[in-house]
């Protein structure tokens, strides 16, 4: 059974090389006995030991690499079934799926919608991870030809789908031993395509709706390609939620190795709006990788943002630093609006700000990272806080005016805050979204 | 190798619940909507009871709906100046359920008298023939003065109202056990203050199966985790016993979705995220069918589009509705 900590530090080289990316050796020992890094990440080890710890200590849930032209791309490793027990570790994999019977032009627009499939929430980019290129043509020369276009022009990691495990050997030699593509031979291709996985050691999926025979492939699999990925084929959204929990299940709970494997699922109807739907509810429910058949930068956006959602780890605050920022080099004459450090909040009034092109200071006040209402309800958002805050933040050092606008919502402290603050208070809108028509038609300096 | 048995074994299940009364059962709705049951996670039926389909609720407000984003006012035109317009209208885009939120009841947003809105349930009950959620300004004095009332005006229609919270609660308990209502209990996404509310009303005499519970609702992007957690954590309490959180769950999806400005931003506004009439109804689906893996039982909803589609997504769930 699991290894503890300590058992396996005592193996451990001891030097505290940091070559792991942990600090010691006992950090790094702490994280393998909680699953959630591999014995790999130490290259010092003895083989002796490695083999003593490597079947006992080995994540329930094996970490999946897939790596492209730059970059590379990782799932796998999860440790709970719920967020709210740990969290979520590695992000399922957005993939958006090119068919190579495309022309040369629609694969170029086609790499070029992929590139643009990135957008900027709560200060992060959120962005596609792979391309699925599906040999459709039935052509091999084609598939690999398309193969090296995708991975040239969109630079992505790669899922090749195809029946023909021929054309998945030439794509692979297309695009240069550097690339590591994740290979999903479908209809009866995997067997030949076990001998490409083992050779080039690329990672492998395994499809089969049934896991009771999936894992009977995978257990065998495994000893020749360790680096497996598993996929219910095309079933229908409750099916597919019942496989992935039920593996997830069995790996986690009941450390059955054969199933502790990432999961990859396609979410491909013709309707982008059906595709997003499903795709996020996968996402909340243990995939690994999805694959959309769809640009639509609506439909994408979503699924992006719910596994932004879904992955965010529970146990951090999420929070800003507390002080004064200039957005848009703004004059002495610019507002100064005041939110809390919660993020949200923070950056709902950035965003609206920056996309307006309004130039203000915005101060965040150190609410532990709660937002308006919440740190107003727990007496973290009050005059004497915010009072506070403007003074350390010597905002009025940059100011010609004497006023501070507040959130609409705590609108009753104004007059208490004025008091306290010696500031004029004004009260702003309720939502981020009515700043912009505020500044532009009620504020005066 | 056989896949070792990972089946749970729940001891629980979500409270049924039905709104609404046809003549027979004392009202006057054509139909009625029966709620929860559910004795496992979404998807796992081998473990338990699947339980009745969640039910869409569409809001209606007591007044001009000019404040609702352009996307919605297009879709539901000239209806929005009138309560009856606007509820059969919403009948017409899927509506299970009328959600009537007494928001023109608000002291500062136009501070509507208790007949007043006693005259806008008669006139939505009135119009339509499906069941009642009535929702206050949540001006706790205001609510204590205008719900009772409104209570009254719909006795015998078994409606959904609320809401009552851990700070304001006693009034509107009396008043849906004396016209034989249901009740919304709300907290601010705390597990354990829903169980308080639960308590409190349970202690004044209201029974715990007469409940609905209102954790607070998020919209996908603003918060979504939070909600899911709580309603996930809740609902795994359901399942394992819990009696003061086997209530139905309630979402108040439209409302959220609509605020992110990634539903409501024109196209000049949130550049390169698509056009607005793609990205609102997807934006408020999404929230939705997100949410419906946590544990979802009634959804209220704005824009026709994203009706269907959560409507669509639940028939690949529970099989067309009415099968």
């Amino acid at each position: 059974m699991a290894l503890t900590g300590l058992e396996i530090f005592k193996q451990l080289p001891r030097t505290n090389c940091k070559e792991c990316g942990f600090p010691t050796c006992l950090a790094f020992a702490m994280k393998v006995a909680a699953g959630q890094e591999g014995l790999d990440s130490c290259p010092h080890m003895t083989d002796q030991a490695r083999s003593a710890l490597s079947a006992a200590s080995a994540p329930p849930q094996r970490l999946i690499k897939i790596v492209g032209s730059q970059g590379e791309f990782s799932v796998g490793q999860e440790t709970v079934m719920f967020r709210h027990d740990e969290t979520f570790h590695n992000p399922t994999g957005v993939a958006i799926l090119v068919s190579d019977a495309l022309g040369d032009d629609e694969i170029k627009a086609r790499c070029e919608a992929i590139k643009g499939l990135s957008f900027h929430r709560v200060g992060t980019d959120i962005t596609v991870d792979l391309a699925a290129v599906q040999n459709t043509s039935g052509d091999a020369a084609k598939f690999a030809a398309v193969a090296k276009a995708v991975s040239e022009q969109t630079k992505l990691p790669l899922v090749l789908i195809s029946s023909d495990a021929a054309a998945l050997k030439q794509a692979v030699e297309a695009l240069g031993s550097a690339v590591k593509p994740l290979l999903v031979p479908t209809d009866g291709a995997l067997d030949s395509a076990v001998e490409l996985a083992k050779s080039q050691k690329l990672p492998l999926c395994v499809t089969n709706p049934d896991l009771e025979a999936l894992s009977g492939v995978t257990e065998k699999l495994s000893a020749d390609v360790p680096d497996l990925v598993i996929c219910p084929g095309d079933l229908p959204s409750p099916k597919v939620i019942e496989y992935l929990s039920i593996a997830r299940r069995a790996a986690l709970k009941k450390k059955c190795r054969p199933l502790g494997f990432p999961a990859l699922v396609y979410a491909t109807d013709s309707d982008p709006a059906k595709a997003a739907i499903r795709a996020s509810s996968y996402v909340a429910k243990y995939a690994g990788i999805v694959i959309l058949d769809t640009v639509e930068p609506w439909a994408v956006v979503s699924v992006l943002t719910t596994r932004q959602n879904i992955y965010t780890d529970p146990r951090k605050p999420v929070q800003v630093e507390p002080k004064l920022y200039e957005l848009g080099q703004p004059s002495d004459t610019d507002p100064l609006l005041i939110t809390t450090n919660f993020s949200l909040s923070y950056y709902s009034v950035e965003s609206e700000l920056t996309a307006a092109r309004l130039p203000a200071r915005v101060l965040a006040v150190d609410t532990e990272g709660t937002s308006v209402l919440t740190a107003w309800a727990a007496d973290k958002f009050n005059p004497e806080t915010i009072t506070k805050a403007l003074n350390d933040s010597q905002a009025q050092g940059a100011l010609k005016h004497h006023k501070a606008v507040i959130p609409g919502h705590v609108a009753v402290i104004s007059a208490s805050l004025a008091e306290e603050s010696n500031w004029e208070v004004l009260v702003g809108p309720k939502e981020a979204s009515g700043i912009p028509s505020y500044i532009k038609n009620d504020w005066k300096p | 190798m056989a896949v070792p048995d990972t089946k749970e074994k729940w001891t629980g299940k979500v409270n049924t619940l039905t709104l609404g009364a046809t003549s027979e059962q004392g009202g006057t709705r054509t139909s009625t909507v029966t709620i929860g049951g559910v004795g496992c996670l979404p998807s796992l039926e081998f473990e338990g009871p699947k339980g009745n389909r969640p039910a869409i609720a569409v809001e209606v407000w007591d007044g001009d709906g000019e404040a609702m984003p352009a996307p919605l006012r297009q879709v539901y035109g000239d209806s929005l100046k009138n309560v009856a317009d606007w509820a059969k209208k919403a009948v017409e885009f899927g509506a299970e359920m009328i959600c009537l939120k007494l928001q023109g009841t608000h002291p500062d947003a136009g501070d509507r008298s208790a007949e007043q809105a006693c005259d806008d349930v008669k006139a939505v009950l009135g119009a339509v023939g499906v069941p009642l959620i009535v929702w206050g300004s949540g001006v706790n004095d205001k609510d204590n003065e205008v719900l009772p009332r409104c209570c009254q005006a719909a006795s015998g229609e078994n409606c959904l109202f609320g809401s009552i919270t851990e700070k304001n609660y006693r009034t509107l308990v009396a008043a849906c056990l004396a016209d034989k209502h249901k009740l919304l209990a709300e907290s601010p996404l705390d597990i354990n203050i829903a169980k308080q509310v639960n308590i409190l009303a349970s202690d004044v005499g209201f029974a715990l199966e007469d409940l609905v519970v209102f954790p607070t609702t998020a919209s996908l992007g603003y918060g979504l985790e939070y909600v899911y957690s709580i309603m996930e954590r809740g609902r795994l309490a359901a399942l394992t016993g819990d009696k003061l959180l086997q209530q139905p769950v309630l979402c108040n999806i439209g409302f959220e979705a609509w605020r992110a400005k990634e539903a409501r931003g024109t196209d000049e506004e949130v550049p390169g995220f698509g056009p607005a009439e793609k990205r609102g109804p997807l934006w408020e689906a999404a929230t939705a069918t997100n949410l419906f893996q946590a544990g979802a039982d009634i959804f209220v909803m704005r824009h026709p589009e994203a009706i269907r589609m959560v409507s669509e997504s639940l028939d690949e769930y529970y099989g067309p509705k009415g099968s």
